[in-house]
């Protein structure tokens, strides 16, 4: 469970997030949606402790993460896997590198186990027998799979996904979506998506909470959105002709 | 702005030495680290220093004109000139734009692309994994250069002077092994070792702290060359000034 409450972010003369509060349960899928500049992205780095907050506090299970030291978010972050806007995989490092670079890094596993443990997160995305490819061999949905691999190689109980479908056409975006949705069965993490895709929203979204110029504007889930009456929400989620054409359906 | 930058690059540096997750990973960096500015750098300094060892030789002669001073001192000048200013800050300053632009732009690179992100989820230090690898590695290679650079200069100044005739090799060699004074070594070997730091430290500050895209890296690993050799020179006044 991750609790936010009333988080205010700003850069210089920017106030970015003005008093976000939310609730992230485990075994859940929650998106954070809104338009660009709306502050989706500076709210996962607050939460994930990559931004400090300039007031409010982000709780992972009783632990209040923004006041600790950057030692003392070790075990926590230990606990939290990321896939990236752009995947982020180390390009010096083959695609095995990446998987096991943090199991080498705070773990006494032997060189077999290492291996064992890529080959499964490696199956569990589809993509095994890639050990050996460098990041620049790969597509762009293959990176993003060998970045949700990456992210459960230290089995997360919080898993942070920033934009996962950007740039992935539209076959490949439902894989990575039902990818994520399995994986959030399987381990029960808490899994915080930010996204701007609608089939994810409708797809995969048990929480949506949708930012408006740095509020909460609206929460609830994929069920209730169609059903909301709130103007900015409406014009975010049927911009599109096919949204609105499919609004009629919900 | 200045000293919002030095404070910035301190504590970039403070955390650079916390103690590091796994020796053995770091290990494994540091060498590829001296790999790539030591041997990386090697032919290059080589071929820097010989020329101009034998450049200075022909102009130590040229100046040298009197039929008073033994021609032999053009050799122990040209020795002691590569010991304590030449071998140190010429090698510096070329491994400034060689090997500082090169830390600059793949820290910058990693900053840009998410990938320090990435190391600082989970939970490594990113300034320590990624900065005191290649600072160890300076503060070691650079000083080796400078050694092969001197020998490299002080052969380069007989070959040159063998070949224009300037110098004799035997009145040369009797100056290069007359009156040495060991310190001036020790002297040469505190300035490398401040230029390594100062190399490996001031680019990968400018790299660590990039904002923006591709452009915004070249334009940092351009000011960490900048930068990285205005404070090289400004180190070699003062260690001459405090040393000699």
């Amino acid at each position: 469970m991750i609790e936010v409450s009333d988080i205010y972010k700003s850069f210089g003369e920017n106030e970015v997030l003005k008093g976000i509060s939310a609730n992230f349960e485990p075994g859940k899928i929650s998106l954070i949606i809104g338009g660009s500049g709306s502050g989706k992205s500076t709210l996962l780095k607050c939460m994930v402790g990559l931004h400090h907050p300039d007031s409010g506090k982000v709780i992972y299970n009783g632990t209040e993460f923004t006041r600790l030291s950057f030692e003392d978010r070790i075990p926590i972050r230990k606990e939290i896997g990321m896939l990236f806007q752009n995947s982020a995989l180390f390009d010096s490092m083959t695609v095995e590198q990446n998987i096991i670079f943090s199991l080498e890094m705070f773990t006494d596993m032997s060189k077999s186990e290492k291996i064992d443990r890529a080959n499964f997160c490696l199956e569990r995305v589809d993509l095994a027998g890639t050990n050996a490819l460098y990041p620049s061999e790969l597509s762009g949905g293959m990176k993003k799979r060998v970045g949700i691999a990456r992210a459960i190689t230290m089995t997360p109980k919080y898993l942070f996904c920033d934009e996962p479908n950007s740039g992935l056409d539209p076959q490949t975006s439902i894989l990575i979506d039902e990818l994520i949705q399995e994986l959030t069965d399987e381990f029960n993490t808490t899994t915080v998506v930010v996204t701007h895709d609608m089939s994810s929203v409708m797809g995969i979204g048990d929480y949506i909470l949708f930012l408006y110029q740095g509020k909460k504007n609206w929460e609830g889930s994929n069920k209730e959105i169609a059903h909301t009456d709130i103007k900015e929400l409406n014009e975010f989620v049927f911009a599109s002709p096919f949204m609105k054409v499919a609004k009629k359906s919900f | 702005m200045f000293f919002t930058d030095f404070g910035k690059y301190l504590l970039l540096i403070k955390s650079v030495f916390k103690k590091p997750e796994k020796w053995r990973i770091y290990w494994k960096e540091i060498f590829l680290s001296m790999d790539n500015i030591g041997v990386g750098s090697l032919s290059l300094v080589a071929i820097i220093s010989t020329f101009i060892g034998a450049v200075m030789t022909m102009q130590i002669a040229f100046q040298l004109v009197s039929d008073l001073i033994p021609s032999s001192i053009i050799g122990q000048i040209n020795r002691d000139s590569s010991i304590l200013e030449l071998s140190p800050t010429i090698t510096a300053l070329v491994l400034a734009g060689k090997v500082g632009s090169s830390i600059s732009s793949q820290i910058g690179s990693m900053r840009v692309s998410e990938q320090i992100d990435a190391l600082e989820i989970m939970g490594i230090n990113a300034p320590g994994y990624l900065i005191l690898p290649k600072i160890i590695a300076g503060i070691t290679m650079v000083p080796l250069l400078v050694i092969v650079s001197i020998f490299l200069a002080i052969f380069g100044g007989l070959a040159g002077g063998a070949i224009s005739g300037a110098v004799t090799p035997a009145d040369y060699i009797m100056g290069i092994t007359g009156d040495f004074n060991g310190y001036t070594v020790t002297v040469a070997m505190v300035k490398a070792f401040v230029f390594g730091f100062v190399i490996t430290s001031i680019s990968a500050y400018q790299g660590f702290y990039v904002r923006g895209g591709s452009l915004e890296v070249g334009l940092a690993s351009t000011k960490s060359v900048v930068v990285s050799c205005i404070t090289i020179l400004a180190c070699d006044y003062i260690i001459t000034a405090l040393m000699l």
